[in-house]
């Protein structure tokens, strides 16, 4: 699938928060007055969208982390679906 | 008490403190008690330290400052500053009466990460009457400081009949002011807002008119604003799942310590409700009696232990059950199951007679120095 190009590197929307939670055994993202609890495979993708890591990058740790391959669909879907919700930024 | 288990107990996700009922302004829908002078001294900076650090380990992480007015405290960038080393998304919601270039950039730095500012009305002769203070021109520099810091322009603007039908010119300052979310609220009946209902509920004609106007600016705006236009809910049929639930999800201090499962239950007969100064917020949020009472179903009367809808709304507003008819466990009678909805409806009629001969009567201005005791609409409990 088409998507994002690899070497673009995403970020947490300004304004926005992403944090674990032990309470919630989960990466809940906090923004003015509301709050997201992710699920699991949210939370492995956002926590590692930190503006320097490419998507490329990410893809591969991801990849690495859950010994697995062919997940860069799965991220692309994703980071669309953020970046609609305003969650996440690409930057160039 | 009840018969069925409760539910399993969820972490007090969202924590609100009051810091203090002090407050510039006397607006006339202030959702605070009207009773303060009654109530006991204000928490010192190390009671709301541990509060924070309390509610932190139990799970809170979204923490609300308010008051009155939360700049009257001049230790609040301390208490911002542990909350941000405790790992809280920290909102202030402020009139901005206070909010200095000196005190911003400290809060900034402290780690404060958003700030709701409110607004009376558009019109500065409005804004200042209803406030009963001169504001206007000092919120419009505040405006301009919030965005200096780089945080998003969030206005809240209270509406209710006398400046509803301002609501075109209240988004148009929105706009000039650079505001990206704006939160058109309409008044909802506690505190000093429950003594003005009778000058204060518009006319369901005026709502019409303003959530028309509003939405036509929604589509000349676009992307660039959003707005929320949170309608009264005595003109809907069925109530709001008030707090999703007592006891779910939030959790609140009054000024004096007070513990609270939503910000106006401290009128609610028979709560006995627990102090931060002699419990801890474990005790408080899982076992005392005022956090636990309207905890799952078994408290609710007919029409609502039987409802389908039951765990959608929860039988609505305790406060409202409580104000309009007498007892906090029956039906919220927004909902037109509820054998006291006429109240609500009479209410809402009233207000059409009002608005349609332009009759006007005194307001009560808020004013932390007197205390005004609760009048129940329905009489006893039922």
């Amino acid at each position: 699938m088409t998507g994002y190009p690899l070497a673009a590197r995403p970020a947490i929307a300004h304004g926005m928060r992403l944090q674990w939670e032990p309470a919630q055994e989960a990466h809940v993202l906090l923004y003015p007055e509301g709050m997201v609890k992710l699920n699991g495979s949210a939370g492995a993708i956002m926590s590692r969208c930190d503006g320097v890591r490419t998507i490329a990058e990410i893809v591969a740790d991801l990849e690495h982390s859950y010994q697995t391959s062919g997940l860069s669909d799965d991220v692309q879907a994703f980071l669309a679906i953020a970046v609609d919700k305003k969650w996440l930024e690409i930057r160039a | 008490m009840n018969a069925q288990p409760l539910p399993q107990i969820g972490p007090p996700l969202w924590l609100l403190l009051e810091l203090t009922y002090r407050c510039p302004l006397h607006c006339v829908f202030c959702y605070n008690p009207t009773e303060f002078a009654s109530t006991g001294a204000e928490l010192s900076t190390e009671a709301w330290l541990r509060v924070l650090r309390e509610a932190r380990a139990l799970g809170a992480v979204q923490l609300g400052l308010s008051g009155g007015e939360p700049l009257a405290r001049d230790d609040l960038e301390t208490l911002v500053a542990e909350a941000h080393r405790l790992g809280f998304y920290i909102n202030l919601i402020t009139s901005g009466i206070g909010l200095t270039p000196e005190r911003i950039a400290a809060l900034k730095a402290a780690g404060l990460d958003h700030i709701q500012l409110s607004f009376q009305d558009s019109t500065r002769e409005l804004n200042d009457f209803l406030s009963s203070t001169r504001t206007f021109d000092l919120k419009a520099k505040v405006a301009a400081l919030i965005r200096a810091h780089d945080y998003p322009m969030v206005l809240n603007v209270v509406l209710h009949r006398q400046n509803i039908d301002h609501v075109g010119e209240i988004l148009e300052m929105a706009e000039r002011l650079g505001a990206q979310y704006v939160e058109l609220a309409n008044t909802q009946y506690y505190g000093w807002a429950w003594l003005n209902r009778e000058q204060l509920l518009p006319s369901r004609a005026q709502l019409q008119r303003a959530e028309s106007i509003t939405q036509r600016f929604r589509e000349r705006v676009g992307n660039r604003m959003k707005i929320y236009f949170v309608v009264p809910d005595y003109f809907e049929t069925r109530p709001k799942p008030c707090m999703s639930g007592l006891g779910k999800l939030f959790l609140a201090v009054a000024p004096d310590g007070t513990a609270m499962p939503c910000h106006a239950a401290r009128m609610l007969p028979g709560m006995n409700l627990p102090n931060v100064e002699s419990d801890s917020m474990r005790a408080i949020w899982y076992d005392s009696d005022a956090f636990n009472r309207f905890r799952g179903d078994g408290w609710m009367k007919e029409p609502c232990r039987s409802c389908p809808e039951k765990h959608k709304d929860f039988g609505g507003c305790r406060c409202q059950a409580f104000l309009l008819s007498g007892d906090p466990a029956n039906a919220d009678p927004v909902c037109d199951l509820s054998p006291h909805h006429g109240l609500v409806t009479a209410a809402v009629a009233r207000a059409e007679r009002a608005v349609a001969q332009g009759a006007t009567a005194a307001l009560k201005f808020r004013d932390h120095r007197v205390s005004i005791p609760v009048v129940v609409e329905g009489g006893g409990p039922r």
